[in-house]
């Protein structure tokens, strides 16, 4: 069972990243469950300086930016 | 770290074909640049029979010409900025950061604002990883108004409709209010008015460092373009046809009276209407370019971009969770005096 975060304040960016990450859990039947980070003293806990982020076993995979299914695939896939 | 992305062998082979492939889209860009002129001139003045000269035809032609060559440019130059910020993370200008006294630290900060990638949601966490690892209030300051008052999009727009110049100054002097108003910041003291909360962060530092291949950073550019000029393109058409008709059909000389250089208020009236215009930026451009060429005067357009682009009202509520209200309020208060400040300078100057 992995353990999927999403960290961001609520904005689109977010909304996309944790979409695509559904659609990869979806796509390849991961067993995984999704919690959300919004609150930024919690999202500093990280070492994150930019949103979205992408946490998956409260490891951090990438910041800043929307990753590709394909590298979501790889990370979630591999982990 | 996690999150590597190293793909190993062939590397130089792979480069290889990417560049030729660059070449040959830079080459069709080109070609592509050089056509729209004749191009929209043949659609107007013979496939459409329109007349030369005429309101309909001079704003039919402006339009047909002035859509391809804004996307174009847009397309062209976020690539290339996109692939300059993949050489820049957050993490890495906090790093650069680090250490600087006041003065050469706002300078850095305000350069490092333009190149670092960075969306306005992240304002917060960053102000906080900055301040968190001891780079003064000022110098944070000074990279938080820089990143979003010099806008790639508006920065682009205003090359495209007005040229470089105006592109250089738009530039220069965010450069110039970013630095000074991070420096009045530093100089005032306001750490008390920061929320306490910040102050208590201990966050593990870090973050994901990446090694990047050129095969991810063109990836990554192709994506932003794709991103930015699906947002924007909306805005620039409706923009550049409003443009085109006050291109076509308002009397030469009909705004000198109200947003001339001899109009005072027309540059504070500009910085308080830009403010709720955040998300139209790409469509506003072409109508103030259009604006100008009825007698709207420079300094005012500049002031009124910076305000759209650098006071919006979704970035305060943002910076308002870190920020208490006479901090957020000082904080306005500068940047609203520096835009008026440079919108009348201009016209001076000008």
């Amino acid at each position: 069972m992995l353990n999927i975060k999403i960290l961001g304040g609520g904005c689109a960016n977010c909304k996309r990243l944790e979409q695509i990450a559904q659609k990869v859990v979806d796509d390849n039947q991961i067993e995984a469950e999704f919690g959300h980070v919004t609150e930024y003293p919690e999202i500093m806990k990280y070492g994150v300086m930019s949103t979205p982020a992408l946490v998956v076993d409260e490891k951090v995979l990438c910041s800043g930016r929307i990753p590709s299914e394909s590298e979501v695939k790889t990370w979630l896939t591999a982990a | 770290m996690n999150g590597l992305i190293e793909k190993e062998g062939k590397v130089s082979g792979k480069n290889l074909k990417l560049a030729l492939l660059l070449v040959l889209i830079t080459a069709v860009w080109i070609a592509a640049y050089n056509l729209i002129e004749p191009l929209s001139n043949w659609l107007s003045f013979r496939l459409f029979h329109l007349q030369q000269g005429t309101h309909l035809g001079d704003a039919v032609a402006f339009f047909l010409y002035d859509v391809p060559k804004i996307l174009l440019l847009l397309s062209g130059m976020i690539f290339l900025i996109s692939i300059l910020r993949t050489f820049f993370s957050p993490e890495r200008t906090r790093a650069l950061l680090g250490g600087k006294r006041q003065g050469i630290g706002n300078i850095l900060a305000a350069m490092l604002g333009i190149v670092t990638p960075f969306c306005s949601c992240s304002a917060v966490p960053l102000f906080i990883g900055f301040v968190e690892s001891g780079i003064p209030l000022g110098v944070t300051f000074s990279f938080l108004i820089a990143a979003p008052v010099i806008n790639e999009v508006a920065l682009i727009m205003l090359f495209g409709l007005f040229g470089w110049k105006v592109a250089g100054l738009y530039v220069t002097s965010g450069l110039v209010i970013a630095i000074l108003a991070g420096m009045i910041i530093g100089r005032l003291h306001l750490e008390k008015y920061v929320e306490d909360f910040v102050w208590q962060i201990k966050s593990n530092g870090g973050g994901v460092e990446e090694h990047l291949t050129w095969q991810d950073r063109v990836d990554r550019a192709w994506q932003s373009v794709r991103e930015i000029v699906g947002k924007v393109w909306p805005y620039v058409i409706v923009g550049i046809a409003i443009g085109a008709a006050i291109h076509g059909y308002v009397p030469e000389e009909a705004l000198v009276s109200i947003m001339g250089k001899k109009a005072w208020w027309s540059v504070p009236t500009a910085v308080i209407l830009g403010v709720p215009l955040y998300t139209n930026a790409a469509g506003v451009i072409p109508i103030v370019s259009a604006l100008m060429e009825k007698g709207a005067s420079l300094g005012t357009v500049l002031a009124f971009m910076m305000s759209v682009v650098g006071l919006s009202l979704p970035e305060m509520v943002i910076l308002r969770r870190v920020l208490k209200p006479k901090m957020l309020g000082i904080f306005i208060a500068i940047l609203a005096v520096a835009f008026i400040l440079t919108g009348y300078l201009f016209n001076l100057v000008l």
